[in-house]
């Protein structure tokens, strides 16, 4: 359908010459098949959840490492332990780990194996808690990626994070992983 | 038997089926449960004797009652049961397609039910055209059907030990094969426009686990189908109905079922699914990420752990082997524990990114024996042994263990999980 709009558009471009009209729609090249519609920008604002490694993605919002550990308590510790401390069986561990990894028994979590914290961020606002996934606000995700952090006392007890300060928030393992050449 | 070689009926049969057709039927069928003396004398099988199930009583087929072992199994009883997996029964495959029934399953977040009518497709990111597809869009392109194996990359988790007592479809299952029919992934892009530098693709589904995963655009658009349909019909709720990703030779998880979303970028998104999981660690300690092709590796399904030889005598070793690098050229079948070798015949077709079945002709003489099979591809690249496999990776890579599996056979027959 956006195609045959852009071929209205170029009819009328060039029917009315120099006027200027339908410039902007005629410019952008023609899909080959025409199928799909144009995604509305509210579509996208809305399915757009992803967060990258760099930040980008972050939503507007704060939260606090003592918020976090309120929510954690509540939503989050009959699986993953008080704490993040003694999980349920198939519930990771969510904290500790440190220096394990060229050892025999590796014990990956956030704090020991995850390279970016905004990862954090991203898993937990698209899958966590899992039962009720998508049910917490960007404030409360905040706030939860903070406490983790601090569980893993990679962020001090007064920590806030925001869009501008998670993304500088340096991982032990950041420079742990490499790309396979062969992938 | 004597009779009718043909058609396996004895001419008493005949003659006793023509009475009874005269009869009538229900006289028919009531001889038969009544067990007269005719019944009795016929040496007819019993499902000659009376009707068979009404044609009409299952307008979608089911398998025989007979056959009601094989069935996908869980590893072991999983403590959610929506993260968990289930395994193909490698072990009862003939050829090299999968029943849709047994393809093997992994899901993040449940198999969710999603109304095709209400299903969108939204393609966005470093593209000239955002664009929304509803699945009546995306089957106006125009169709391909490839056929391709799908393997786990936590399958064969073989790196720090194995049970003995484990069958093919405990250490091999998490692989199938099947018809995929869709679309080709690169017609959708061109409709959206891709902007110069885009070089990655983020694919979304639209699970409970919003699985995502981080996929090389020259990947998208050279093989790559958003596939639809699954050996001739729709796919399955399991395989991510009614539309996925299916990325030919790469690692399971990044053929992103339910799919929802493609976002196009110029760097990895570094998601938990290729970070946290589906990452490697090295000996040192370092993380091998993006490792996205599954190696050439092969396993013998028949005779194998739990099914053993009947007894001494001919035995048909049979198996499957696959590359994410292309096609199968060489399966080799050693009896001795990799003493030596002899080539097994392949099957056609031999598919690239498919499972080739392949047979070697044996004469078992009752006694021990460690069974293997060792399969080269395309590329050159033959299958390694473990050691090798260790040597290279160390124990803690977890995934894409690929080395030559051992089938021990005791002289009774008895198999077991040699390493
Ligand atoms: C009902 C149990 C349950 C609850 C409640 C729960 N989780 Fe989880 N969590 C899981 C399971 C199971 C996984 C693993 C899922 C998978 O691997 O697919 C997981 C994974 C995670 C991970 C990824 C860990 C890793 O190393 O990859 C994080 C982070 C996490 N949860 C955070 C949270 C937070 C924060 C909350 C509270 C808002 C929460 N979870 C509530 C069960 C739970």
């Amino acid at each position: 359908m956006h195609s045959r709009i852009a071929l209205l558009a170029s009819i009328g471009a060039i029917a009315l010459g120099s006027i200027g009209f339908g410039l902007a729609a005629a410019a952008e090249p023609p899909s080959p098949l025409g199928f799909g519609r144009p995604a509305t920008p509210a579509e996208i604002a809305a399915a757009d959840i992803d967060v990258r490694a760099d930040g980008a993605g972050l939503p507007p919002g704060r939260g606090s490492v003592t918020d976090g550990a309120a929510l954690f308590a509540s939503s989050c510790s009959a699986c993953h332990g008080e704490q993040g401390q003694k999980p349920v069986a198939g519930s990771p561990r969510l904290m500790g780990g440190l220096g394990t990894l060229a050892t025999p028994k590796p014990v990956k979590t956030v704090g020991s194996y995850w390279p970016y914290a905004t990862t954090l961020f991203d898993y937990i606002r698209r899958a966590m808690p899992f039962q009720a996934p998508g049910s917490l606000s960007d404030d409360q995700v905040y706030a939860l990626t903070a406490y983790v952090l601090r569980l893993n006392g990679i962020v001090p007890d007064a920590a806030v994070l925001d869009a501008a300060t998670l993304p500088k928030v340096r991982m032990p393992n950041r420079d742990g992983f490499v790309r396979n050449p062969n992938g | 038997m004597p009779g009718n070689v043909a058609t396996g009926m004895s001419r008493r049969g005949v003659l006793r089926r023509t009475g009874l057709a005269l009869a009538g039927v229900s006289a028919a069928s009531q001889t038969a449960r009544s067990g007269s003396a005719s019944a009795a004398e016929s040496d007819a099988p019993p499902s000659m004797l009376e009707q068979g199930a009404p044609v009409t009583d299952n307008p979608y087929g089911v398998p025989s009652v007979f056959e009601k072992a094989v069935v996908r199994i869980p590893g072991g009883k999983p403590p959610f049961p929506t993260a968990a997996h289930m395994l193909t029964p490698l072990q009862d495959m003939h050829g090299i397609i999968t029943p849709n029934g047994l393809h093997y399953v992994r899901d993040h977040g449940g198999t969710p039910a999603i109304d095709p009518d209400r299903h969108r497709l939204l393609v966005h990111g470093m593209v000239d055209r955002p664009l929304s597809f509803g699945m009546d869009d995306l089957m106006r392109f125009p169709s391909v059907s490839r056929v391709h194996f799908l393997e786990c990359s936590g399958n064969t988790p073989l790196y720090k030990s194995g049970k003995p007592e484990w069958s093919v479809q405990m250490t091999h299952g998490l692989l199938s094969c099947a018809e995929w029919t869709g679309v080709r992934l690169a017609d959708v892009l061109a409709e959206a426009g891709l902007k110069p530098g885009a070089t990655w693709m983020l694919a979304e589904g639209a699970d409970a686990a919003a699985m995502t995963r981080s996929i090389p655009v020259a990947k998208a658009l050279d093989d790559a189908i958003l596939a639809y349909a699954q050996n001739g019909e729709r796919l399955r709720p399991e395989q991510g109905y009614p539309l996925r990703l299916f990325l030919p030779g790469y690692e399971g998880n990044t053929s992103v079922k339910w799919l929802h979303r493609l976002k196009l970028g110029d760097q990895p998104f570094q998601t938990r699914e290729e970070t946290s999981k589906y990452s490697s660690l090295m000996p040192d300690g370092t993380a091998r990420q993006f490792n996205f092709t599954m190696e050439v590796k092969s396993v013998i399904t028949q005779p194998s752990p739990g099914h053993g030889p009947r007894g001494s005598g001919f035995c048909e070793i049979t198996g499957l082997a696959w590359s994410g690098h292309g096609r199968i050229v060489r399966v080799e079948v050693s009896t001795d524990n990799g003493a030596t070798w002899r080539d097994a015949v392949l099957q056609d077709p031999v598919l690239s990114k498919c499972l080739t079945r392949f047979r070697l002709p044996w004469t078992w003489d009752g006694g021990a024996a460690m069974l293997q099979s060792r399969a080269t591809d395309e590329t050159g690249a033959v299958q390694p042994t473990r050691d090798k496999l260790l040597a290279a990776r160390g124990a803690n890579y977890f995934y894409h263990y690929n080395a030559i599996t051992t089938w021990r056979m005791a002289p009774a027959g008895e198999m077991t999980l040699a390493l």
